[in-house]
């Protein structure tokens, strides 16, 4: 996104291009145009620049994208470490 | 005020069988931007239940979601409606729609349009084409600033309690004057992070938002010192609360990834790893030079 980078190599963004059919449904979804599609191959341009939020896993159509969406605030990961350790009953988000 | 609208099919201006079918969240002001950008059309405006909560966070937590858009295609018997077979969508609220399985239960097919309302009616007049600038996220002054009033109430409950417990301990420990003042440092410390954090966020430095925010709470500090008259602090005091701060709206700031469309949730994890021990153990040296210089 223009004037804003966050932190480099962190996005647990995958693509399995021998799965991908080339139909452009991430390019479409992308607000951060991390993916370019040449010869009905989808490839990833910018993972830098994605925000995990699983737009792209959720409508590939063949499942040839992974990515761990989900919670991203500080109060959001503290709720859910604690739950994991089962400290806290479920509940709480980010942005309401 | 009410910030829902109740959810279903509405019509702006009197359109035909085939003419568009946007859908959109039960957040008001939603609503209230596409109603306006697309005054003088005729378009129909599928709204979803997310109780009140705006397409991005919506979709983020699925409410805005595959199941609730087969549903109130199904509910509002929008196939009756209209002739043709095809829904726009926001783009944002793709991390919570599955455009082929929505094809697959409901016969519609999917296009995500843009991501502002206010181009919907260039992409209408495009022939519902989506130009490079229409996909692009922007993060403005003024679309950072709407978010911070939220920020702010889901605050204040655990500010308020940290604060009064600040407040009783400084002023059971030194004097009454103290405790107020420790109360100010907190609170200003928040607000820094909460509200200066995130306005300047482009031009505070780095891209860690807990760097950021430190960055945010030294000139707090600065401030402060200037506004308490803090060359007549001793020097544990002086550097109990230069710690302090920071930290406190390091924490803040850090929290506004939540609302941001840049961060990743493996970075924010990355930040916290590092940011949260850092916290703890600063707040720590404070309580440890606070009572030192008490007890010596
Ligand atoms: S959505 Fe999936 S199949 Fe379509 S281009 Fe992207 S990776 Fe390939
Ligand atoms: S997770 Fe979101 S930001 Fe990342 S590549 Fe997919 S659509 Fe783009």
């Amino acid at each position: 996104m223009k004037g804003f980078r966050y932190l480099k190599e962190v996005s647990t963004l995958q693509l399995d291009q021998a799965a991908c059919v080339g139909c452009g449904r991430c390019l479409e979804v992308c607000p951060h145009q991390v993916f370019s599609l040449a010869e009905k191959k989808a490839s990833i341009r910018d993972r830098d620049a994605c925000m995990e939020c699983g737009a792209c896993a959720l409508n590939c159509p063949v499942r040839a994208i992974t990515v761990d969406a989900g919670v991203g605030c500080a109060t959001g990961l503290i709720n859910e470490w604690l739950q994991e350790r089962k400290l806290r009953a479920p509940g709480g988000n980010c942005c309401s | 005020m009410s910030y829902m609208v109740p959810p279903g099919l509405y019509a702006i201006g009197t359109p035909a069988a085939d003419d568009p079918v946007l859908v959109t969240a039960n957040y008001k002001m939603s609503y209230d931007i596409i109603r306006q950008s697309l005054t003088g059309r005729n378009v129909w405006l599928l709204v979803l239940e997310t109780y009140g909560i705006n397409v991005w966070c919506a979709a983020g937590k699925g409410t805005f979601g595959t199941g609730e858009l087969v549903r109130r295609i199904e509910s509002s018997r929008l196939a009756e409606v209209i002739s043709h077979r095809r829904l726009l969508l926001p783009i944002l609220g793709a991390p919570g729609v599955s455009a082929h399985e929505v094809s697959r239960r409901s016969g519609f097919s999917v296009s995500y349009a843009t991501i502002r309302a206010a181009d919907l009616p260039e992409y209408l007049d495009n022939g519902k084409v989506t130009t490079p600038a229409m996909r692009e996220l922007t993060f403005t002054f003024y679309e950072r600033l709407v978010l911070i009033p939220v920020e702010l109430v889901q605050a204040l409950k655990p500010v308020a309690l940290i604060g009064g417990v600040l407040l009783m301990l400084v002023a059971l420990l030194g004097d009454t004057a103290s405790g107020v003042a420790a109360f100010c440092a907190f609170f200003g410390a928040v607000l820094a992070g909460i509200v200066l954090g995130p306005l300047l966020l482009p031009w505070l430095p780095g891209p860690s938002f807990a760097l950021k925010g430190a960055a945010i709470g030294l000139f707090w500090f600065g401030f402060f010192y200037l506004l308490a008259g803090g060359d007549s602090w001793s020097r544990p005091v002086t550097l109990a609360i230069f710690l302090a701060i920071p930290a406190v709206s390091a924490f803040f700031t850090l929290n506004f990834t939540g609302c941001s469309t840049y961060t990743s949730r493996s970075g924010v994890k990355k930040e916290m790893r590092i940011a949260l021990p850092v916290m703890g153990g600063v707040l720590l040296i404070c309580a440890v030079l606070l009572l030192a210089q008490r007890l010596l």
